[in-house]
């Protein structure tokens, strides 16, 4: 379990466009060891393949390119080593093979592609099924898993207003993130090494995956008020009084928002498995705790060796979805035993059957199972009556 | 003691006017060229259906002419409407303002008159009497070869001149033309040489059709640009290496100058330094003229964040504005100290980028004690939001209730949504600002849009401007 560490970022005034607010992070000292390239895929649906079996559809419209400047020196926002891992889009197939998530691409090279990995993390959590064939579960799910393992996300040019937000957003001088809010609600952050990768990465942001919720909200949000300034006059004596009440104001501002609108990311333990290390770095993914309505984020990030963030990128879950995260944790927890694991919740095995059909994993449980708790389902309803 | 009545009046009139000064329909960086239009078009109607007076006199201030054409076009539409007495004013306001604006937006004009089918007697007679005024209709009938065709048959007019009947209705009826402008265009047709004689635009089409290389074509068509089309086409004069396509910088507007600065790569605007504000000072010191100096401490608060990049259409239109008033302030004031929101110093190298912190300028600015502090911002205060109103707030209600310091904020951005520029604080009076020439007379203006001036004073104030406006015509 750890909390993610957003040390050396610190928040400034947010910026307010109908019913998204966005909230810039600043780096006083940006990293210099550590820089990102963008590989954007063309549009249209990019094909993972994760190995002979697991086709995977998604919509991916980034790819990222982790690069290790030891002098640190080019500043210019696609560095100077930029060698094109994969080389363009073939010409007349949308359609782009990433052969895995995460591959080594040269010596000091790392491609991934931002949130794949954490979705994948999600949708993968007990990627084997069931770990003890238990008779209730299917073939299916004892042979094949979870698999297909298909999510919905939206692209930020569909979420409604977060364009013209981004549009209109003006960049703080050293800023390295951001966190974007539709109706309030934290939908996703956004963190990077350095304020020049931040400015050539800004634009992407719309192209991004955002979560159904976050489409919702936004859609359905009233413009959002922005958090005005208020002095108190009284005790202002002169000018030096009046830029200290400002300052005050604007530390204000930031506490209140790492404690409060951004505590459901930040205070909140995650299980964080590292993917992959490379001299001081390491990238690894999160999965929240999976409780049900409350925030949760997945996501994935780059932390240095005492575990500050150099890279972050979440990802807001569903209620549908942290509903069905947070049934398979529990089944995994007791070994797919679905009794031990009704006894838990504190409902029936029928039920807890009902529970997994609705949540979409009917197709987990035998035919012959699911349908007499179908039956027990109803006949409970019916003595109830 | 003014009734609420005349108070919403009087803060109608102000709104208007900011309006009509800053908006021109087209896209800006917060709002979308449609949104600019329908909101524009509300107050326009708003006006003359409630205020047709002071509807009219807004004519006499400085307007920008996209405005000004769509005054004119709507009192033209509702002659009926308007009383004996009204009808001569607006007749005169009319006609003088006419006689300001380009002839490219008159002949526009008319040409809205004509789509709308307006067609009384008045109309007739502004047309004719603008038409007749031109000093030289041959040169037009060249120029705005469909605007003076247009214009001659709605107004019912015979031409001036014999021959521009023939010319602009049945140009291959003649095998000559005496007038010798007339006659270039003519032979322009088929002979390159000819067409140098023409003025720029019209040469230009002439050019493409003879095939005619752009380099060579600007050396040779350089002496017949205009002053504005030289400086536009200085870069690309320049890029072609056209040396005769060179504009006397010092003689530019200022406003026009500042965003030629602001178009040109900093590279290009280091080497240049001592020659780009040589220009800027001299043309600021034109503007100033004998005010030169005699504002007394000034400070100002400047707008470089990254919404002064403006739109498509304007492009960086606000932050030229802040460069200009940046410059003109310079030649108006005994000490003067600037404060760009970036924290730049050198004015000449800014560029649209970072934040707004619109509060913690103003801080500084007062800090230095002036005697008036001057803001050229578009009012997106937001780093933090709010806080430039709270700091004029305070300023004005606990530190300085004796107002040592006047404070103005000037606005180069109409907001669509609120019918009005966007203000920082109630306490401080905001007016819309289009080129910096005309800050003086702004400042002057902007005293009105504190909300306690009643209509008397305002009528009286645009009685006098109007009166000061007719009398330069003769």
């Amino acid at each position: 379990m750890t909390v993610l560490d957003l040390t050396g970022l610190t928040t400034r005034p947010s910026q307010v466009w109908g019913g998204v607010r966005l909230v810039p992070l600043v780096r006083e000292e940006p990293l210099t060891d550590l820089r990102l390239h963008e590989e954007i895929y063309s549009d249209g649906p990019g094909l993972v393949e994760l190995g002979p079996r697991d086709h995977y559809l998604s919509y991916i419209p980034h790819g990222f390119v982790a690069a290790w400047t030891g002098d640190g020196s080019p500043a210019a926002a696609y560095g100077t080593r930029l060698d094109g891992p994969g080389g363009g889009p073939p010409p007349a197939m949308p359609l782009r093979f990433h052969r895995r998530m995460v591959r080594r691409q040269a010596k000091d090279r790392l491609r991934f592609l931002p949130l794949h990995l954490a979705l994948e993390g999600y949708l993968a959590l007990h990627f084997g099924g069931p770990v003890i064939a238990w008779q209730e579960w299917s073939d299916r799910a004892l042979r094949g898993g979870l698999s297909p393992r298909v999510e919905e996300a939206y692209v930020g040019a569909q979420v409604r207003g977060l364009g013209d937000a981004l549009r209109v957003f003006e960049i703080h001088p050293n800023q390295c993130g951001l966190l974007v809010y539709t109706g309030d609600a934290l939908a996703s952050a956004f963190a990077v090494p350095h304020p020049d990768d931040y400015r050539a990465l800004h634009p992407s942001l719309v192209s991004d995956l955002y979560g159904e919720l976050v489409h919702h909200y936004a859609l359905l949000a009233a413009p959002l008020p922005d958090f005005r300034t208020a002095i108190d006059g009284a005790g202002i004596r002169s000018l030096a009084d009046l830029r200290a009440a400002a300052r005050r104001q604007e530390r204000d501002w930031a506490l209140f928002h790492d404690t409060t609108m951004a505590g459901g990311l930040l205070d909140v333990p995650h299980t964080a498995q590292s993917v992959y290390r490379l001299g001081r770095f390491t990238l690894s993914r999160f999965l929240p705790p999976f409780a049900p309505k409350h925030e949760n984020h997945i996501g994935e990030t780059i932390t240095d060796e005492n575990g500050r963030i150099a890279y972050l990128k979440t990802f807001r879950l569903s209620e549908n979805q942290v509903r069905r995260g947070h049934l398979l944790s529990r089944l995994a927890e007791r070994q797919w035993n679905l009794a031990d694991t009704a006894a838990e919740l504190g409902v029936t095995e029928a039920q807890l059957g009902m529970r997994l059909e609705s949540a979409g994993f009917g197709h987990l449980l035998r035919r012959d199972v699911l349908d007499l708790y179908r039956k027990v389902a109803v006949g409970t309803l019916g003595r109830k009556r | 003691m003014d009734s609420y009545g005349d108070l919403i009046a009087a803060d109608d009139v102000l709104l208007f006017v900011n309006a009509a000064i800053t908006s021109t329909g087209q896209r800006e960086f917060h709002s979308e060229e449609g949104a600019q239009r329908l909101s524009l078009d509300f107050l326009h109607e708003y006006m003359i259906g409630n205020y047709r007076d002071l509807y009219a006199a807004v004519l006499a201030l400085d307007i920008n002419d996209h405005n000004a054409v769509l005054i004119v076009r709507r009192l033209l539409e509702s002659a009926r409407e308007a009383t004996d007495e009204q009808r001569r004013t607006e007749g005169r306001l009319i006609a003088r303002r006419l006689a300001l604006l380009p002839p490219q937006r008159v002949y526009g004009l008319f040409r809205e008159l004509r789509r709308a089918k307006v067609n009384n007697r008045r109309t007739r007679a502004v047309m004719r009497d603008w038409i007749a005024a031109r000093p030289d209709p041959a040169f037009d009938a060249v120029k705005y070869r469909g605007g003076v065709k247009l214009a001659l048959r709605h107004a019912h007019l015979a031409p001036a001149v014999e021959e521009l009947g023939p010319f602009v209705f049945a140009p291959s009826s003649r095998k000559r033309f005496t007038t010798p402008i007339l006659e270039s265009w003519r032979r322009a047709h088929y002979e390159q040489a000819a067409l140098y004689e023409l003025p720029y635009t019209v040469a230009e089409g002439f050019a493409a059709k003879h095939r005619i290389p752009r380099a060579v074509f600007l050396e040779r068509i350089a002496p017949r640009m205009t002053r504005l089309e030289q400086l536009r086409l200085q870069e690309s004069g320049r890029e072609h290496k056209a040396g005769a396509v060179r504009a006397d910088l010092t003689r530019m507007p200022l406003t026009r100058l500042a965003s030629y600065v602001l178009g040109l790569p900093v590279a290009d605007r280091l080497a240049r330094r001592a020659e780009l504000t040589d220009a800027l000072r001299a043309a600021a010191r034109r503007v100033a003229g004998v005010h030169r100096g005699s504002w007394g401490r000034v400070a100002a608060v400047l707008d470089d964040s990254f919404s002064t990049v403006g739109s498509g259409q304007k492009r960086r239109r606000p932050l030229a504005a802040a460069l200009a008033a940046h410059y003109l302030l310079e030649a108006l004031a005994g000490h003067y100290t600037a404060f760009w929101t970036s924290g730049h110093t050198d004015a000449l190298l800014s560029r649209p980028q970072g934040p707004t912190p619109l509060g913690h300028r103003i801080l500084d600015a007062l800090d230095t004690a002036p005697a008036r502090l001057v803001i050229v911002s578009d009012g997106w205060d937001n780093a933090p939001p709010g806080l430039a109103g709270e700091v004029l707030r305070i300023w004005r209600t606990r530190l300085d209730p004796g107002r040592r310091t006047s404070v103005v904020h000037l606005n180069p951005v109409y907001d669509a949504e609120d019918f009005d520029v966007r203000r920082l604080a109630p306490t401080v009076p905001t007016a819309g600002l289009r080129d910096a020439e005309d800050l003086p007379a702004l400042v002057e203006l902007a005293q009105f849009a504190e909300g306690r001036t009643g209509k008397a004073e305002l009528t009286a104030y645009l009685d006098a401007r109007t009166a000061h406006f007719l009398k330069e015509e003769r």
